[in-house]
């Protein structure tokens, strides 16, 4: 039994929740309303600013989602985790611009550098625990920044420009910014939608399991080394697509885009949000990367007031918005129901 | 036949010497007591048969096969359960989810759920408290819960370490009988105890280990009045 939890506040029985508000948190429809809301988005501010603002809150809740299976649901501390998207979208920069190919067909390219990526960092640090994990990670971190920093390849300190777009068919060129608001919302709702999938898998189940006490796991028979692999490998896979978008939004990608405050950042949306709940980490996510735009009649008081808000929020709610409880509702698929009603009889 | 087989189990934890060899052997159906004092070893035997310490020399067997060299969750899904030390059930999940993850290698989940309901049977408070968080149940119901979630794995044969600890005598006597049920229902079980009279009780026959070897093997009911046993374990009470 893990010690830093204070069971004292548990609830004792674990019911649906009563209250008007939680129960439309929990309603299914949520995420397609929040999609709703995305797609309509545009329609009522469809300004260069608000879609360039719009973009990248929606590459940043991609980020969190992945850092959210990392940390959430494995309870990995990656204090590294932009490094992956800086594989993401230096892979796709370089190989799009080396031989002038839409950023689209560099996908397979960055899918397996991020995976490598995942795996070799992966392989050596998740035999590590907690603390040592914490410092190996934001040393990661900082060792692709400046490696990407002293590369020729990288294009050193500048970076790299011209990035050509995501695809173009006949006149039609999806980098319009209108258009790749909507190519990015499409991808970041696939991959939270596939999260949030993997959370309530088997392998999101050995990841709790993982997450609330290694040792009872692996007496239980969980691989507990190949089960952080995979979250880690899955978290990198997300923070790659996340870079590729970042590449395609700006066309150009630069070392400063990868420093800690940023890993730092997507920590805390995850934190903020409610860490392991994939709908609480969306809304963490979105309040992180527009909270700064909307004080930004505050000139340069808003990140004072951004750092008061967070300190305000993390008083109140100690666990996140909107923390993940630690079950999954009693589910009984129809073959388990006949199951028991057969062993039922058979007594 | 000897369900679980240890030859002259030698482990080291870095350059400590924890086992200087350990020979004992658990038959079908028996309830075996492993007794002995803090340090002499009995937690690390049942570490080495369910391959979370890995041996230096001599052999382990189980069903049969020589699992000297397996994973965890090779044994786990050999049916060798191990019930650790402290009970480490997950507090923050259901009760329902803590039994779940014992069915965890077995791929059916119509199994798992039929393993659930018996679990209920035998621990109907269990069954009672379904929802409510590991956390929150009492130091019994929490051991239980472990041997619950031990069970739903399906063992051929159960180790647990220490069940009685930090529990009221009363409880003790309640963790003890559900034991040898779960023996009678066929399935052997390896009971690491400090609490030498309580597990003398249930058990067919224990050994003694000490220092890292096993000193002494008998049937519980001549342990009981062995005087070697008497003054060092039990006491003139």
């Amino acid at each position: 039994m893990s010690e830093n939890v204070d069971t004292t506040l548990a609830p004792k029985k674990i019911r649906p929740p009563s209250g008007r508000v939680s129960r439309l948190f929990e309603s299914k429809w949520l995420g397609w309303v929040a999609l709703a809301i995305a797609v309509a988005a545009p329609f009522v501010n469809a300004t260069p600013y608000a879609l360039n603002i719009m973009t990248t809150a929606a590459i940043f809740v991609l980020l969190a989602s992945g850092l959210n299976i990392v940390v959430g649901y494995c309870g990995l501390l990656d204090l590294g985790y932009i490094a992956f998207m800086a594989v993401g979208a230096y892979t796709s920069g370089i190989v799009a611009k080396a031989f002038d190919l839409p950023l689209l067909f560099t996908i397979p390219v960055v899918l397996v550098m991020t995976v490598l990526a995942g795996l070799i960092i992966g392989a050596p640090t998740l035999r590590l625990r907690s603390d040592y994990l914490a410092i190996v990670t934001l040393g990661f971190g900082e060792i692709t920044r400046i490696t990407a920093n002293n590369l020729a390849i990288t294009g050193g300190p500048s970076g790299i420009f011209g990035i050509p777009g995501i695809l173009k068919i006949g006149d039609f060129d999806f980098q319009q910014p209108a258009v790749f608001y909507y190519v990015t919302i499409l991808v970041v709702a696939g991959f939270v939608l596939a999260a949030a999938r993997l959370g309530k898998s088997r392998l999101g189940r050995a990841w709790r399991f993982v997450r609330e006490d290694e040792d009872a796991a692996e007496a239980m028979g969980i691989h507990t080394y190949k089960v952080k692999l995979l979250a880690y490998t899955f978290g990198a896979i997300w923070g790659g697509f996340g870079g590729v978008l970042f590449a395609g939004h700006l066309s150009a990608v630069a070392p400063t885009s990868f420093v800690f405050l940023q890993s730092a950042l997507v920590l805390m949306a995850v934190v903020l949000g409610g860490m392991g709940n994939m709908r609480g980490v969306v809304i963490g996510a979105l309040v992180i990367s527009l909270l700064p735009e909307l004080l930004r009649d505050l000139a340069e008081y808003r990140y004072l007031a951004f750092g008061v808000l967070l300190i305000v929020v993390m008083l109140f709610r100690p666990q996140g918005f909107w923390p993940a409880r630690g079950y999954e509702p009693e589910r009984k698929p129809a073959e388990e129901r006949e199951a028991v009603a057969v062993a039922g009889e058979q007594r | 036949m000897a369900m679980l087989e240890f030859q002259d189990v030698e482990v080291f934890y870095g350059k400590v010497q924890a086992l200087r060899g350990i020979s004992l052997n658990v038959d079908e159906g028996e309830i075996v007591a492993l007794l002995g004092n803090n340090g002499a070893g009995k937690t690390t035997t049942l570490s080495t048969a369910s391959a979370l310490v890995r041996l230096h020399s001599g052999s382990v067997r189980f069903a049969g096969k020589d699992i000297s060299k397996a994973h965890p969750w090779n044994v786990v899904d050999a049916g060798l359960i191990h019930v650790p030390e402290g009970r480490r059930i997950f507090s923050t999940l259901s009760v329902l989810e803590n039994l779940q993850l014992g069915g965890y290698l077995v791929k059916d989940r119509a199994t798992v759920a039929k393993r659930i309901e018996r679990v209920y049977e035998l621990l109907p408070l269990l069954a009672e408290r379904r929802t409510q968080q590991g956390g929150t149940l009492s130091g019994g119901e929490q051991q239980m819960l472990a041997i619950g979630r031990g069970l739903v794995a399906g063992p051929k044969m159960l180790m647990l370490d220490e069940p009685s600890m930090g529990l009221a005598p009363l409880i003790v006597a309640q963790v003890m009988r559900v034991i040898s049920e779960i023996r009678d229902q066929g399935t052997a079980v390896l009971l690491v105890e400090q609490n030498a009279r309580a597990a003398l009780k249930v058990t067919d026959r224990a050994y003694v280990i000490d220092n890292g070897a096993t000193t002494i093997e008998g049937r519980a009911s001549d342990l009981l009045t062995d005087s070697r046993i008497v003054d060092a374990y039990l006491g003139n009470g």
